[in-house]
């Protein structure tokens, strides 16, 4: 009963309007420097998309590179300057920056902070029935900490030598060493400090998330009644808080090997005409260490989605999702054996082979939960009622990619195919889709969904559809055709394939790809314009404008800090129940007691009448103290 | 010009507005008499329409055009990674057209009905057991299917293997050939290197004498052949695109890929019916600017042309006669012999006293 005593206490302070709530901060404490987990969602989700422009931007600039190697890119030298080569093409260095960052960017500052960082903040209290975050101070440090990292980051993309290079991986010796490339000095410096900050914050975030699933639960959430979002949310959290602290150790030892002459990952080195005093370290302990936190990374990114799809397929499918116990259990599989697949990005590197077999089995196993993701969401969608809200769309269209990008994944983590495969566009295409694009949509899909809460305004639903038209197209034009180059041994991270005759074709198909990126990156100015005009003059959102079930649409049109001005709600039944046979409307809300719905009550759910009572009794004894 | 195209462009975006705020003020006053989720049954065919043209696009592109995509082999296990992979392409294609079908089928099938109600289907264990077992048993076959291959791949190399040494460094390759007389490659060490002794090699091992370098990669048909690869600087990565061989070059260790060649460069042109065609080596693990140049050409002779190559090329210490002042006296002999250096020559060529004395 801990947990009601808090909400009493909490409720003292939230008993008036919430029109009122801003008037109880200044401008300062409601907008910048909020504890309230909606305002530091928005701002991590605005901060998100601002990365999501500069990382989309720098794939189109190296695409033109790719697509049209000829052209002349002078009239890029007032942006890029030096960077564009007096004969009017990028610079092979700064291709290789451009490369390295969109990837930084991408993966941490938009599918992780831009992801977890919105939705698992905005949705988490607001769906398990809590106030705020277990811990609201340290919910706005961790987004202070990412914004001072996006800052470092963003300063480096600014020095003359430039940020860094060597791939979003880093591997040293290449990051380790200024002379190998300019990339690796003040700039790789700066990338790790980000990335110190940034795992900072992820870790602050991620306690904060995992404390408040467990201990601010309102009542009757038990974890069986627990959307899939949270869940997701959940299961991210915990992958992020285990493997984090890896990278930063990894990215520690890095920065002595650089600054402090220290030999973790240097040996054997001759270059620039000068023998290197390290011996006895191994670039291999890096890349064991970095793919540590990188693979279980793919799930952090991933995963919220999946939680996010899952409660969206279902809310417009009108439908339970179904085998709700088989998606937790494969969520739960899945984190668990995204901790033991690591290696399988190293088939190739000289690790031992025997090791080489076992990440093998270890990888395919993982297909297993993430096939019965897959099935589980068409099955929701089966005699379904299926309304194609702009969320739905793209909630479809994470489940196509994360299909068709995730049977790749069955070549590349079969070490012997992977000989070929490994570090081509194939695998270009496979990430891109099961994890690039897919957690895409997922966020885009999030924002759709949870816009009228976040803003108490409706997004443009037809610009919503375009959008998604565009970009759903789009994104197949531009990862499907990598497989074939992918196939045919394109290696990756090639300024241009014109020096072998192995490779000098497809010119037709990298220029499709790059025309589709410009058109898929166009696409989401639609949304741009889509969310803050929305956010001022959208239609007035009524509180539950999709007719869900989950705790969070029962909070007033623009939720103060606390949520609920009143007391919050109890919650008696899962968040699934839609279409209910005998039930009128084809939704029940989590806080209708089975009480109240005989007409569509499964047997054993009348045997909880009883319960529910009891548990009523157990409020009432709890207020007499 | 560009102040043209920029108010072109203000403009156009400014029209789109204006599109979009007449829409919306149509909306609102049509909105009272449109049906709730009015044109839904669009996306319900636009799905489908999407997988049939999809579908129809990728199974076209990769019959069309299979041979552009698609490299011959010319390894002994590059015919067992190709039949993997194709064992593998042709599961999950079905997968993925079976799946992608259904489910596109599904969106257009069951689209919003105001008159129908979704049915309440929330779990089936039966279900949940088929869809879990059947993909089990098919990743085991090829799991099992795959390791080994592997394993056969990975298994060390009979000791009649051809040695060659493979050297990465910004942004070059080199080859080392471990030399006709004593087959074996000498000893190396990273701190030996010099603008001329790229290899680094330790000249008191008498096995360095008569190993050769070469700008070309060349190699025997059929006859196993071991790859030790390593990195001067940062990390490179060897791949032969159509010998299905691919391994990280890492500074400070060897790394090693053995295989069989099938083809030679003649039977390849043969083959392709392109009688320029050539082998070649590409770095396919980004090392700096020049990552993308970093091309080796790769010749595959007949055995018996193999050995000629061989014979006819030039001990590195033959090449650079001076480091026969780093050999210890005593080898030195040795040295001039399995270099193929005339003893006479360097007598007059470096008049150091050690040379004097060995001619003595």
């Amino acid at each position: 009963m801990a947990t009601v005593d808090i909400h009493k206490q909490a409720d003292v302070h939230h008993h008036d309007d919430h029109d009122h709530e801003h008037g109880h901060g200044n401008f300062w404490t409601n907008y910048i420097f909020s504890q309230d987990h909606k305002v530091i969602a928005k701002q991590f989700l605005i901060t998100g998309m601002f990365w999501a422009l500069i990382g989309g931007t720098m794939s189109v600039l190296f695409r033109l590179q790719l697509g049209f190697p000829d052209a002349d890119l002078g009239w890029l030298r007032p942006f890029l300057g030096e960077w564009i080569t007096p004969q009017g093409k990028i610079d092979t260095e700064f291709y290789l920056a451009l490369v390295t960052m969109h990837g930084t960017i991408m993966v941490f500052f938009v599918l992780t902070a831009g992801l977890s960082g919105t939705f698992s903040n905005f949705l988490i209290p607001l769906q398990v029935g809590a106030r705020d975050m277990a811990s609201g101070f340290m919910n706005m440090l961790s987004y202070w900490f990412f914004f001072l990292s996006g800052v470092i980051m963003f300063i480096s993309i600014f020095l003359s030598t430039g940020p860094a290079s060597g791939g979003w991986t880093v591997y040293p010796p290449l990051s380790a060493l200024p002379q190998a490339m300019s990339g690796s000095g003040l700039g790789m410096t700066l990338w790790l400090v980000a990335m110190a900050l940034f795992i900072v914050s992820s870790l602050l975030g991620g306690i904060n998330y995992i404390t408040t699933v467990i201990n601010l639960r309102t009542k009757g959430m038990s974890f069986s009644r627990l959307p899939l979002t949270i869940w997701a949310f959940f299961f991210t959290a915990i992958i992020g808080l285990l493997s984090f602290p890896v990278l930063f150790a990894a990215a520690l030892l890095l920065i002595f090997d650089r600054s402090f002459g220290t030999s973790f990952y240097l040996s054997d080195i001759y270059i620039n005409g000068e023998a290197l005093p390290n011996e006895g370290g191994s670039p291999i302990l890096f890349q064991h260490l970095f793919w540590f936190l990188g693979h279980p990374e793919v799930y952090i990114v991933i995963l919220p989605s999946l939680g996010i799809t899952s409660e969206i397929i279902a809310t417009n499918s009108r439908k339970p999702i179904f085998g709700y116990k088989a998606m937790v259990g494969s969520l739960l599989f899945i984190t668990i054996l995204s901790f033991v697949v690591w290696a399988h990005h190293m088939f190739v590197t000289g690790m031992n082979p025997f090791l080489g077999s076992i990440f093998t089995l270890l990888t395919l196993i993982i297909a297993v939960p993430s096939a019965v993701k897959i099935f589980n969401y068409v099955t929701t969608l089966w005699k379904g009622n299926i309304i194609f809200t702009s969320a739905m769309l793209f909630s479809i269209g994470l489940v196509s990619f994360f299909l068709s990008g995730g049977i790749t994944g069955i070549f590349l983590g079969n070490s012997a195919v992977d000989i070929q495969l490994h570090d081509t566009y194939f695998v270009v295409a496979h990430f891109h889709l099961v994890m690039g694009a897919a957690s895409f949509f997922g966020m885009l899909a999030g924002v759709y969904h949870w816009f009228p809460k976040m803003f108490g305004r409706m997004m443009d639903e037809r610009l919503g559809k375009i959008h998604f038209w565009f970009s759903f197209v789009g994104v197949y034009l531009v990862f499907f055709p990598m497989h074939y180059i992918g196939i045919a041994g394109f290696p990756r991270r090639y300024y241009s394939w014109t020096n072998f005759e192995t490779f000098n074709s497809f010119a037709d198909l990298n220029m499709l790809v790059s025309v589709a990126a410009i058109l898929t990156l166009s696409a989401q100015f639609i949304f741009i314009f889509n969310f803050f005009y929305s956010m001022f003059r959208g239609k007035q959102a009524p509180a539950n404008p999709w007719k869900a079930n989950s705790l969070e649409w029962t909070t007033p049109r623009n939720p103060g800090h606390g949520n609920w001005p009143g007391e919050i709600p109890t919650v008696y039944r899962w968040p699934y129940d839609y279409s209910k046979p005998g039930a009128k409307d084809d939704y029940i809300p989590q806080t209708v007691p089975y009480s109240e719905t005989p007409e569509s009550n499964l047997p054993h759910e009348n045997d909880l009448i009883k319960l529910e009572m009891e548990d009523n009794n157990a409020i009432v004894v709890d207020k007499k103290h | 010009m560009s102040l043209i195209i920029g108010l072109g462009v203000v403009l156009v975006l400014f029209i789109l507005y204006m599109i979009f705020r007449i829409g919306n003020l149509v909306g609102l006053v049509k909105g009272k008499n449109e049906e709730e989720h009015a044109g839904n049954d669009l996306h319900g065919y636009l799905f489908m329409a999407f997988v049939v043209l999809g579908l129809a696009f990728f199974g076209w592109y990769s019959y069309a055009h299979f041979d552009s995509y698609t490299l011959p082999v010319a390894s002994e296990h590059g015919e067992l990674t190709d039949s993997l992979f194709w064992i593998t392409m042709g599961i999950t294609i079905v997968a993925f057209g079976v799946i992608s079908i259904v489910m596109f089928w599904f969106t257009y099938r069951y689209r919003y009905n105001a008159n129908r109600k979704a049915t309440f289907y929330p779990d089936s264990h039966k279900l949940e057991i088929v869809w879990t077992v059947i993909p089990a048993i098919v990743l085991a076959l090829l799991i099992f299917r795959g390791l080994r291959v592997w394993n056969d791949i990975t298994s060390p190399a009979s000791e009649e293997a051809e040695v060659v040494e493979l050297i990465g460094q910004q942004f070059a390759w080199t080859a080392r050939y471990p030399g006709v007389k004593d087959q074996q490659l000498g000893e190396i060490n990273y701190k030996l290197i010099d603008a001329v002794n790229e290899f680094g090699l330790d000249l008191t091992d008498k096995n360095t004498f008569d190993d050769f370098k070469s700008l070309e990669l060349h190699l025997p048909k059929g006859k196993e052949i071991l790859l030790k690869i390593r990195a001067k600087d940062v990390l490179h990565s060897v791949f032969l695109p159509h010998f299905r061989v691919k391994m990280d070059a890492v500074p400070g260790m060897y790394t090693n890929f053995k295989f069989v060649a099938t083809k030679s460069t003649e039977d390849m042109r043969a083959e392709t019916g392109n009688p320029d065609f050539n082998y070649e080596m590409a770095c396919t693990e980004i090392c700096g600017k020049g990552h993308f140049s970093m091309r080796f050409l790769v010749v595959v002779h007949e055995p018996e042309d193999f050995e000629k190559w061989k014979a006819a090329q030039e001990p590195w210490l033959k090449q650079n006669p001076e480091y026969l002042a780093k050999v210890p006296s005593a080898l030195r002999e040795v040295a001039m012999i399995k270099s193929g250096i005339p003893i006479e020559s360097t007598a007059g060529a470096s008049a150091t006293t050690q040379t004097v004395s060995i001619s003595n």
